[in-house]
């Protein structure tokens, strides 16, 4: 498997994204900066998180026009599989790659800590290491991760079975109270139409190693490894 | 010429900061206050002389970038620079 990370000026979570990847794939996925206008051969491209453009205008509004993100436009309208974590998340959706926005956290203040996520689909290539209804153990850490779109689009996204990760209880019931960031319908991260195209806002690449407390998140750098090899 | 442009969040999309900040007023004594909704304010000047073009460029501006038009409205005057 060959993966890409785009690199913004801004992004920071891109080196972990790239230990994850390499632990899982044995080998180190290309790193490529935003400015570039060529993107090499690719079975998944990854958009990390960080502050792109320090979070000028809007967050992600900017990264969206990155000379890079055409060919990341491109490529994901083919077919080839895109991951968008925490600002890969915000720089999808801004690049209309995937419906909504993600909006400054209800609570006003920037959220670091581990959240339970309920696995919604395990079909897609990111999440078949996973069991359905499963609830995971992941981090947050963000201040605009409230996710926001018309009812007509959260309707949509519920009917075609694209929502990937609802934050939840232990138990896995979804409630107000174990929605950290004022989301609507509790939701962490979506799919677009086809599956090969997942945002979300809570980071999978800092739990892949027991000497991180956990390693729910190694599931989907396996998953991904083990779908397209 | 120098376009105003004035970005706000669209009826109804929730908006936290306008209400800290709507709560900050209170907090001030301004209890007549209400529906405080926070928004951005964006200064361009164009090259384009003919007003029916700079328009059409501004518009175009506020749709590919400026605006998030899922949450966001524009507005904007249009003066000689």
């Amino acid at each position: 498997m060959k993966a890409s990370i785009i690199v913004f000026p801004g992004s920071n979570c891109d080196r972990d994204a790239a230990v994850a990847l390499r632990s899982a794939m044995g080998s180190a996925p290309n790193m490529v900066w935003h400015g570039d206008s060529e993107l090499p051969d690719s079975d998944l491209i990854l958009l990390p998180g960080g502050f792109s453009y320090g979070d000028y205008l809007r967050s992600g509004a900017m990264a969206a026009h990155s000379p890079i993100m055409r060919e990341v436009v491109r490529r994901a309208k083919a077919g080839t599989p895109v991951l968008g974590i925490c600002n890969g998340f915000q720089v999808l959706t801004e690049a209309g790659l995937l419906p909504g926005v993600l909006m400054r956290n209800a609570t006003l203040r920037f959220i670091c800590k581990d959240v339970l996520l309920k696995v919604e689909r395990i079909d897609t290539p990111f999440a078949r290491h996973y069991t359905p209804g499963q609830v995971v153990r992941i981090p947050i850490a963000h201040k605009d991760g409230s996710y926001f779109a018309d009812p007509a689009t959260l309707h949509l996204l519920e009917n075609e079975n694209r929502i990937a990760f609802r934050y939840c209880e232990h138990d896995g019931t979804v409630t107000d109270a174990a929605n950290p960031n004022g989301s609507s319908d509790n939701i962490a991260g979506i799919y677009n139409e086809t599956g090969t195209v997942l945002g979300m806002m809570p980071h999978p690449e800092r739990l892949i190693d027991p000497a991180q407390s956990g390693t729910d998140g190694a599931k989907m750098f396996s998953s991904l490894v083990e779908t397209l090899h | 010429m120098k376009a105003r442009i004035t970005i706000t969040l669209k009826p109804g999309v929730l908006d936290p900061q306008g209400k800290a900040i709507e709560g900050a007023l209170h907090a001030l004594g301004f209890d007549g206050v209400d529906g405080v909704r926070q928004g951005k304010f964006i200064e361009v000047e164009v090259t384009e002389n003919d007003p029916e073009r700079a328009r059409a460029e501004i518009e175009r501006m506020c749709e590919q970038l400026l605006a998030n038009t899922i949450i966001e409205n524009y507005a904007y005057e249009l003066e000689a620079a």
